[in-house]
C-alpha cells in the first residue's frame, strides 16, 4: 500500500469529510485524515480551513502524526497567526518531553513558524534546549537561534542567545559546534558590522579540532567560516593551512572547494620563498583536477572557480592542460568552460596539442561551441607568437569548409591577428575577400571592412569592395556603418585620386542621412579633418595602432581578489561580486585577500603580478568580449587635444556641421579650452568603430593633456569615467596613465604616466616609448619645486637603451622632502626628462589623494575638539554630483585612499560621515560627508587650518568616489 | 548560506513536493523555473544555475524529476549541488528508484526526510543508513526502541551504529580501476588516466578499527622501504570515515568502517596507460549511397588475461539503413535509436585481434541536418588484474572483543570514459 491513495479525492464536501475524520476518536483514522490533509496541501489545495482541527491532533504520542501536524503548522501558521497561538502550549510542552527526538522536533519546528506574535513565547523553551543534555537537541537549537534572529533580531540580542550560541563553539560535540558556526555565520552575514564571529587563535583552534570530527556538511560550515579569518602572521597562516590541507582528500567536492578557498586566501600571507609555499602550490593541483570527474553541475562550479584560480595563480595548473580537453558527451556548459581554461593555459609548450584539439572542436556541430573554438584559435595566435602561423593556416582551412558561421568567426579573429602582427599575414587577404558575400553578421562584416580599409593599398579593387557595402548603408548596423566610414576615409587617404566621389558619398550618408549621433559626429570630424588639413588627417587616421594585449577577458584584479574569497559560491560561478546580485548586501564589506593593501600587493609575485598589473593600469588593450555602443562613443573623442588654438574656419564644411562641432562637440568635451582634433597617436585606428579593433581606447581613456593647466572640467571627467570606471578597483585610487609628453614634442620620445600610492609609498609610474628612428639612452628625471616637496627618491632606472618602437615601464618612488613652492593649481608638477637627445619639459597633475598618509585616522575625541577649534571661516562646502554609492560603499572607497571615517550618524535618513585625512606635510583635513539615501548628490564640508588645500582635497574626494 | 527551499518537479515543471527552509524566497518563484530552463535550452545556453530577478535556481535532473534549490543569497553553490545529489542518493536508498511515482507513493517519508536532511538551509545528517534507524517507512511508533536518537546522529562516528552483530566476521574488498582514454582520429592518445575505487562490503560486529595497507609509493618512501612495485597515486579521496589528518601525516589509511557496502576511497593515477583495447577504424562514407565500416580491435594486455563482455560501439549516420555485418568473432547489432553498431565479444583474450565489417545504405536524399562526430566507445571488464599494479598488502581488523575476521580481495579493471575519435 502506498501513500498515493491519499491523493485520490472524494466527490462531496472533501473538507467537511476531513473535518469529521480529524475529530474522530480513533487514532488510526485521525492519522489517515492528517495524511490526506497533507496530501491535499502537497498538490496545492488550500486546506487552511482545517487549522483548528489539525492543531487538535498535535497532542499525540505518535511521532509520525506529530511530524505531519508540525508540517501543516509550518505551512499555514502565517495565514492564521491568531490560531497559531493555540500551538504554543504544545511546543512548550514538547520541548520538555523525555524523548530527545521530540524535543528537537519541537524546537526545530517552532523556529520555522514565522509568526511574530508567538516568537516571544518560544524564548524560554529555546533557552532550555540550547543547554539540553542531548547533543541532537543542542545542535537543533543552535540553528533555531538563527531562525529566530531572522524573524526578530532584537529579541535574540535582548535574550542573550547570541552569547549562548558563541559558547556552543566550545561544545564537546562536533555537530553542535558546526551548527553553531553555521548559525553565527548566517547571523553575521546580515549584520556585517557586528563582531559576532570574534575569531581569534583560540576559537580558530577549536574550529580546527572540530573540523576533523564533524560531518562533511559541518566541515563546509567550518571551512567557510575559517575563510573569513585573517591570520595574524605568516606562521599562523601556515599552521592553519597545514591543518586544512587534509580536507583536500575528502570525497565531497564541496568540502574540497571550501578547503581550496581557505588555502588560496591564506597562502597570500606566506612568503613566496618559503618551502611550504611551494609544497602547498603542488598540493592544490591534484584535487582541482579530480573535481573534473564529479557530476557535471559540480564540474561546472569547479571549472568556473578554476578559471579564477588560473588567473590568480597560473603556476598551479600550468601542466594540466590535458584534463581540460573536451569530451564528446560533456554538457555544453562544461565544454564552453573547459575551452576558456584551455585558452588561459595555452603556452608555447603545449600549443601544438591545443591547436589540434581546437581544430577538432571547430568541426563539431554545436554552433556556440564551434564559434568559441574558432575564436580560441585566434586567441592562441595572439598569445603564443610562435604558433601564429599555424593558427592562421588552421583558420584558412576552416574558412575553406564554407560553413557560414565558421567563416565569419574566423574573419573576426583574423582581423585581430592582423592587428597583432602587422605586415605578416596579408597574403591571406585574397582568400578572405572571396568570402565577402557570405558574411551576414555585423561583427564579421565590420571586421572584413576594417581589413579592406586597413590594407586598401594592397587590394586592387578595394574601392569596389567598399562601394558594394555602401549601397545598403542605412540597413547596416551602427558597428558596420562606423567601420565603413572609417575604412573609406582610410582608402581615400591612401588613394586620393580615384576615391574622391566615394568618400563624399559616405560622408554625406553619415552626416546628412543618418540620425545616429555617433555616426554623424564621426562623419563630421573626418569631414572637417579632410577639408582642413589632409596631412594632419593622414597622421591621425593612418596612425600606428597600439598593440593589442595577449590576455583576454581578464577579471579586474580587485574583483578577482574578492572572488577568490568567495570560491565555491554563486559569486564565483557568476564571476560577479555578491553585491551585484544579492539584495541588501550593499553595505556588506567587499572581501579582500589578506595582506593585500591596495592593488600594489600583487607586485610581490612576479607571475601574477604582471597579469594583475596589466589590468589594474588599464590594460593596453584587452579585447572586450562584446562591443557596445558606449565603447564606440568613447572611442571617438577621448584622445588628448595636444595643441590648442581656435579651429580654423573651413570653407568646405557646411554650416550644419560647423554648428554641431562648434556647439555640440565642444560642449560634449565640456570646456572652453578649444579641444581641437589635431591630436596624434591613437586616433587613427581608433576612429575605426568595431570595438575589438578599437581596443586601444578603453585602454587609456583618461588621456589628460599635459598642457592642460586648468582643471579638467567635470563633463570631460564624466566621460572618462565611463571608460575606465567599470569595475575600478577599490583601494587607493590611481588614475589611468595619460600621455604627458607626446612624441611630437619629445623628438620621438613619448611619455605617459600616472601616480599611485602603493603600500604607503608614492610612486610615479611611466611608460617611455621610443617612436623615433634611433636608440635612446641616458635617461634622467628632475622635478621643479612644487607645493608638497615631491621629489624622486632615486635616479630614474632605465637600464637598457630604448630601441625604436620599444616601450618600457618605469616606476619611481617619490619622497616629499624636496624644495617647496606653491603651485597653481596646487597639485601641479613640472617635470624635466633628459635623454641622449635632448631635455624635455612637461607638467602634469597628481591626484591629491596620493598624499593622504596611512595614519590619517584621528581619535574621535581629538576630531571633535579639532573640528570645534578650527574657525568657521575655514570651512568650505562642496557638492559632489551623480555619485551613486551608499554611505558604506563611499566610506569603504574613501578608506582605500586613506580618507578615514571616524564616526557615522544618521539623522532623518541622511547619513553623516565624519572623516579625517592627513597630508604628507602634516596638514590635517577634517570632513563631514552627507549622504542622503537615494540622492546621488553628496555634500562635503571640509575644515582645515590651511584652507587653501580644500579645493584640491575636494577634487580628490570627487575622483576617489567616482572611480 | 545554501538553499532557501528545495523543490522536486516533474518534467513539466509541476511541483511534486517542496520544502521551504528559510522563507526568504517566494515559493511561487519556482513557476519561472521551467519556462526559463526551456528558453535556455532552446538558445543552447543550458546552465546549472538559472536566475530570475534576484532569485537563483540551482538544479539537477534525475530520471523524470528536476531537483531544484532556490536562493537569493550568495550561496555556496558546490554545497547545494552536493546536497542535491545526496538527496538523490538518500531517496534512492529509501525507495530503490527515485522517480515521479516513488515521490508520490512515499510523500510522508519524503517530508520527514526533507525535515531531517536540512535545517534552515544547513544540511544535517545525510547518511541514509543512520537515517533509516529512526525514519522508517512504517511510521515510527513511540515504542521503546525508537524513542531515542541514535547516538550516531551526533557522534563523531556518525556513519556506524553500535551493537552490530555478525556470526561470521568478514570484509570484502573490491579494487576497481576504470581506464579513461581519449584517442584522436590520427591514433594519438590525447589523454589517459586511471580512476580507481576501493569498495568495501563490511560484515563485522561491534566497532572495529581497520587499517588498510596499499603498495603506495609515498608511504614506502616515507618508511624507507624499497622493494617491490609501488604505485604513485596522484590524488586520493576518502569516505568520511577515514582519518584524513592521519593519512596526511603518515599515509596510514585508518578508519571505523560503515556497515554494509560503501566506497572507502578513490584515487586518480595520471600515468600514461596503453589503451588496453586498441581500435583501428576505417569509416568511408559515400554520399547518397553507402557507408562502409571496418573496425579492428586488438587486446593490448597480458595473454593470460581475458576481457569480458567487450562492447565496441561505432557511430553511424542517423539516416543509414539496411545494415550488413561480418565479424571474425562475436556479434554485431545495429541499434538505430542510438545510431550505433554495437559489436559484442563475450570473451576477448589478451594479444588477440578481431575484425568487424559493416555496410549500410544511405538514402539518395541527404539529411541536411548537421550531425556531430560522436567517437567510438569501448566497454570491457578484465578480472583479476589492475592496470596500475595497485595491491592490497594487508587489512588489519581490530575489535575489542578480539574476534578473527577475514578480508577478501578482488581486482577488476574496466573501461571508464573510453573514446576514440573518428575521421567521419
Amino acid at each position: 500500500m502506498t501513500d498515493s491513495k491519499y491523493f485520490t479525492t472524494t466527490k462531496k464536501g472533501e473538507i467537511f469529510e476531513l473535518k469529521a475524520e480529524l475529530n474522530s476518536d480513533k487514532k488510526e483514522k485521525k492519522k489517515e485524515a492528517v495524511k490526506k490533509v497533507i496530501a491535499s496541501m502537497t498538490v496545492g489545495k488550500d486546506v487552511s480551513a482545517l487549522f483548528p482541527d489539525v492543531v487538535n491532533c498535535m497532542q499525540t504520542d505518535n511521532l509520525e502524526l506529530k511530524k505531519l501536524v508540525y508540517l501543516y503548522l509550518m505551512n499555514y501558521a502565517k495565514s492564521q497567526p491568531d490560531m497559531a497561538i493555540m500551538a504554543v502550549n504544545t511546543f512548550v510542552k514538547d520541548c520538555e518531553d523525555p524523548n530527545p527526538l521530540i524535543r528537537a522536533l519541537a524546537v526545530r519546528t517552532m523556529g520555522c513558524i514565522r509568526v511574530d506574535k508567538i516568537t516571544e513565547y518560544l524564548c524560554e523553551p529555546l533557552r532550555k534546549c540550547l543547554k539540553d543534555e542531548d547533543p541532537y537537541v543542542r545542535k537543533t537549537a543552535a540553528v533555531c537561534v538563527a531562525k529566530l534572529h531572522d524573524i526578530n533580531a532584537q529579541l535574540v540580542e535582548d535574550q542573550g542567545f547570541l552569547d549562548t550560541l558563541k559558547d556552543l563553539i566550545s561544545d564537546s560535540n562536533p555537530m553542535v559546534v558546526a551548527n553553531a558556526v553555521a548559525a553565527l555565520s548566517e547571523i553575521a552575514e546580515s549584520h556585517p558590522n557586528s563582531n559576532l564571529l570574534d575569531l581569534n587563535p583560540q576559537t580558530i583552534n577549536k574550529l580546527l579540532t572540530a573540523l576533523n570530527e564533524c560531518t562533511e556538511w559541518g566541515q563546509i560550515f567550518i571551512l567557510d567560516c575559517l575563510a573569513n579569518y585573517t591570520p595574524r602572521d605568516d606562521r599562523e597562516s601556515q599552521s592553519i593551512c597545514e591543518r586544512v590541507t587534509p580536507r583536500l582528500s575528502h570525497a565531497n567536492s564541496a568540502v574540497v572547494l571550501s578547503a581550496v578557498k581557505v588555502l588560496m586566501k591564506f597562502m597570500e600571507m606566506l612568503p613566496k620563498d618559503l618551502d611550504y609555499y611551494g609544497t602547498l602550490l603542488k598540493k592544490l593541483a591534484p584535487p582541482l583536477v579530480t573535481l573534473l570527474s564529479a557530476e557535471p553541475e559540480l564540474q561546472y562550479v569547479a571549472l568556473r572557480n578554476i578559471n579564477l584560480i588560473v588567473q590568480r595563480r597560473p603556476e598551479i595548473l600550468k601542466h594540466e592542460m590535458k584534463v581540460f580537453f573536451v569530451k564528446y558527451n560533456d554538457p555544453i556548459y562544461v565544454k564552453l568552460e573547459k575551452l576558456d581554461i584551455m585558452i588561459r593555459l595555452a603556452s608555447q609548450a603545449n600549443i601544438a596539442q591545443v591547436l589540434a584539439e581546437l581544430k577538432e572542436y571547430a568541426t563539431e556541430v554545436d554552433v556556440d561551441f564551434v564559434r568559441k573554438a574558432v575564436r580560441a584559435i585566434g586567441r592562441c595566435a595572439i598569445k603564443v607568437e610562435q604558433s601564429a602561423e599555424r593558427c592562421v593556416s588552421t583558420l584558412l582551412d576552416l574558412i575553406q569548409t564554407k560553413v557560414n558561421y565558421v567563416v565569419q568567426e574566423a574573419i573576426v579573429v583574423i582581423k585581430d591577428i592582423f592587428r597583432k602582427y602587422p605586415n605578416k599575414y596579408e597574403s591571406v587577404i585574397a582568400t578572405l575577400c572571396e568570402n565577402l558575400d557570405s558574411l551576414d553578421e555585423p561583427e564579421a562584416r565590420a571586421a572584413m571592412i576594417w581589413i579592406v580599409g586597413e590594407y586598401a593599398e594592397r587590394i586592387d579593387n578595394a574601392d569596389e569592395l567598399l562601394e558594394s557595402f555602401l549601397e545598403g548603408f542605412h540597413d547596416e548596423s551602427t558597428q558596420v556603418q562606423l567601420q565603413l566610414l572609417t575604412a573609406i576615409v582610410k582608402l581615400f587617404l591612401k588613394k586620393p585620386t580615384e576615391t574622391q566621389e566615394l568618400v563624399q558619398q559616405v560622408l554625406s550618408l553619415a552626416t546628412q542621412d543618418s540620425d545616429n549621433p555617433d555616426l554623424r559626429d564621426r562623419g563630421y570630424i573626418y569631414w572637417r579633418l579632410l577639408s582642413t588639413d589632409p596631412v594632419a588627417a593622414k597622421e591621425v587616421v593612418l596612425a600606428e595602432k597600439p598593440l593589442i594585449s595577449e590576455e583576454t577577458d581578464l577579471i579586474e584584479p580587485t574583483l578577482l581578489e574578492e572572488l577568490i574569497c568567495h570560491i565555491g559560491t554563486l559569486a564565483s560561478v557568476y564571476h560577479k561580486p555578491p553585491s551585484a546580485f544579492v539584495e541588501g548586501s550593499r553595505g556588506v564589506q567587499h572581501k579582500r585577500l589578506p595582506g593585500s593593501a591596495g592593488s600594489g600587493e600583487s607586485v610581490e609575485s612576479p607571475d601574477t603580478g604582471t597579469a594583475a598589473a596589466v589590468a589594474s593600469e588599464a590594460p593596453p588593450a584587452v579585447i572586450p568580449s562584446q562591443g557596445d555602443l558606449l565603447g564606440d562613443l568613447l572611442n571617438l573623442d577621448l584622445t588628448p587635444p595636444t595643441t590648442t588654438g581656435p579651429p580654423p574656419p573651413s570653407s568646405g564644411l557646411q554650416m550644419g556641421a560647423m554648428d554641431l562641432l562648434g556647439g555640440g562637440l565642444d560642449s560634449l568635451m565640456g570646456d572652453e579650452s578649444e579641444p581641437v582634433i589635431t591630436s596624434r597617436d591613437r586616433l587613427g585606428g581608433d576612429l575605426g568603430g568595431s570595438p575589438a579593433m578599437g581596443t586601444g581606447f578603453g585602454a587609456t581613456p583618461a588621456a589628460m593633456p599635459a598642457s592642460f593647466n586648468a582643471p579638467v572640467s567635470s563633463g570631460l571627467d564624466d566621460l572618462f569615467d565611463l571608460g575606465g570606471g567599470v569595475g575600478m578597483p577599490m583601494g587607493a585610487y590611481s588614475p589611468p596613465k595619460t600621455v604627458w609628453l607626446p612624441a611630437m614634442k619629445g623628438k620621438g620620445l613619448e611619455i605617459s604616466g600616472t601616480f599611485a600610492r602603493r603600500a604607503g609609498v608614492i610612486q610615479i609610474e611611466m611608460t617611455l616609448t621610443n617612436k623615433a628612428m634611433s636608440v635612446m639612452s641616458d635617461f634622467a628625471i628632475q622635478f621643479n619645486r612644487n607645493s608638497f616637496g615631491l621629489a624622486p627618491a632615486g635616479p630614474l632606472q632605465v637600464l637598457t637603451p630604448l630601441s625604436p618602437n620599444q616601450s618600457i615601464e618605469v616606476t619611481l618612488p617619490l619622497n616629499t622632502v624636496g624644495p617647496v613652492m606653491k603651485m597653481d593649481p596646487l597639485n601641479n608638477l613640472q617635470v624635466a626628462v633628459k635623454n641622449n637627445i635632448d631635455v624635455f619639459y612637461f607638467s602634469c597633475q597628481y591626484p591629491i589623494s596620493m598624499l593622504f598618509v596611512e595614519d590619517g585616522k584621528m581619535e574621535r575625541q581629538v576630531f571633535l575638539a579639532t573640528w570645534k577649534d578650527i574657525p568657521n571661516e575655514n570651512e568650505s562646502q562642496f557638492q559632489i554630483k551623480d555619485c551613486h554609492l551608499n554611505s558604506d560603499a563611499a566610506s569603504n572607497k574613501l578608506q582605500g585612499s586613506n580618507i578615514f571615517t571616524i564616526a557615522k550618524r544618521t539623522v532623518d535618513g541622511q547619513d553623516m560621515l565624519y572623516q579625517s585625512m592627513k597630508l604628507t606635510n602634516g596638514i590635517w583635513v577634517l570632513a563631514e560627508l552627507r549622504v542622503q539615501a537615494g540622492n546621488p548628490n553628496f555634500t562635503v564640508s571640509l575644515k582645515c587650518r590651511a584652507p587653501e588645500v580644500s579645493q584640491c582635497v575636494f577634487q580628490g574626494y570627487e575622483t576617489v568616489l567616482k572611480n | 548560506m545554501s538553499a532557501s527551499a528545495i523543490f522536486v518537479l516533474d518534467l513539466k515543471g509541476k511541483v511534486l513536493i517542496c520544502r521551504n527552509y528559510k522563507g526568504d524566497v517566494d515559493m511561487a518563484e519556482v513557476d519561472h523555473f521551467m519556462p526559463l530552463l526551456m528558453q535556455h535550452e532552446e538558445e543552447g545556453l543550458l546552465c546549472p544555475v538559472i536566475s530570475h530577478g534576484n532569485v537563483h535556481f540551482m538544479w539537477i535532473k534525475h530520471s523524470n524529476l528536476y531537483l531544484v534549490a532556490t536562493t537569493n543569497k550568495n550561496s555556496n553553490a558546490s554545497l547545494v549541488y552536493s546536497f542535491l545529489y545526496k538527496l538523490v542518493e538518500v531517496f534512492t536508498e529509501y525507495f530503490k528508484e527515485l522517480e515521479e511515482e516513488s515521490i508520490q507513493d512515499n510523500f510522508v517519508v519524503v517530508y520527514e526526510l526533507l525535515d531531517e536532511l536540512m535545517d534552515f538551509g544547513f544540511p544535517q545528517t545525510t547518511d541514509s543508513k543512520i537515517l533509516q534507524e529512526y525514519i522508517t517507512q512504517e511510521g515510527a511508533k513511540l515504542e521503546v526502541a525508537k524513542s531515542k536518537v541514535p547516538t550516531t546522529v551526533t557522534n563523531a562516528v556518525s556513519w556506524r551504529s553500535e551493537g552490530i552483530k555478525y556470526k561470521k566476521n568478514e570484509v570484502f574488498i573490491d579494487v576497481i580501476e576504470s581506464i579513461n582514454v581519449l584517442v584522436n582520429a590520427n591514433g594519438s592518445v590525447m589523454s589517459s588516466d586511471i580512476v580507481g575505487s576501493i569498495k568495501l562490503k563490511t560484515m563485522l560486529s561491534g566497532m572495529p578499527e581497520l587499517r588498510l595497507g596499499l603498495n603506495d609509493r609515498v608511504l614506502f618512501a616515507l618508511s624507507g622501504r624499497d622493494k617491490g612495485k609501488t604505485v604513485m597515486m596522484e590524488d586520493v579521496k576518502f569516505h568520511q570515515c577515514v582519518r584524513l589528518s592521519r593519512f596526511e601525516s603518515d599515509r596510514t589509511i585508518s578508519f571505523i568502517p560503515p556497515d554494509g557496502e560503501s566506497e572507502l576511497m578513490s584515487y586518480r593515477i595520471n600515468t600514461h596507460v596503453k589503451p588496453l583495447i586498441w581500435i583501428e577504424s576505417i569509416i568511408e562514407k559515400f554520399s547518397h549511397s553507402r557507408v562502409e565500416i571496418m573496425v579492428k580491435a586488438k587486446g593490448q594486455f597480458k595473454k593470460q588475461s581475458v576481457a569480458n563482455n567487450v562492447e565496441v560501439r561505432v557511430p553511424v549516420p542517423s539516416d543509414a539503413d539496411s545494415p550488413k555485418f561480418k565479424t571474425s568473432t562475436g556479434n554485431a547489432k545495429y541499434v538505430p535509436e542510438k545510431n550505433l553498431v554495437v559489436w559484442t565479444i563475450k570473451s576477448f583474450p589478451g594479444g588477440k585481434e578481431f575484425l568487424m565489417r559493416a555496410h549500410f545504405g544511405l538514402p539518395s536524399v541527404e539529411n541536411d541536418e548537421a550531425e556531430g562526430k560522436p567517437p567510438i566507445t569501448v566497454k570491457f571488464e578484465i578480472p583479476y588484474f589492475t592496470v596500475s599494479g595497485i595491491q592490497v598488502r594487508y587489512m588489519k581488523i581490530i575489535e575489542k572483543s578480539g574476534y578473527q575476521a577475514l578480508p577478501w580481495v578482488r581486482y577488476i579493471t574496466q573501461s571508464g570514459d573510453y573514446q576514440l575519435r573518428t575521421n567521419v
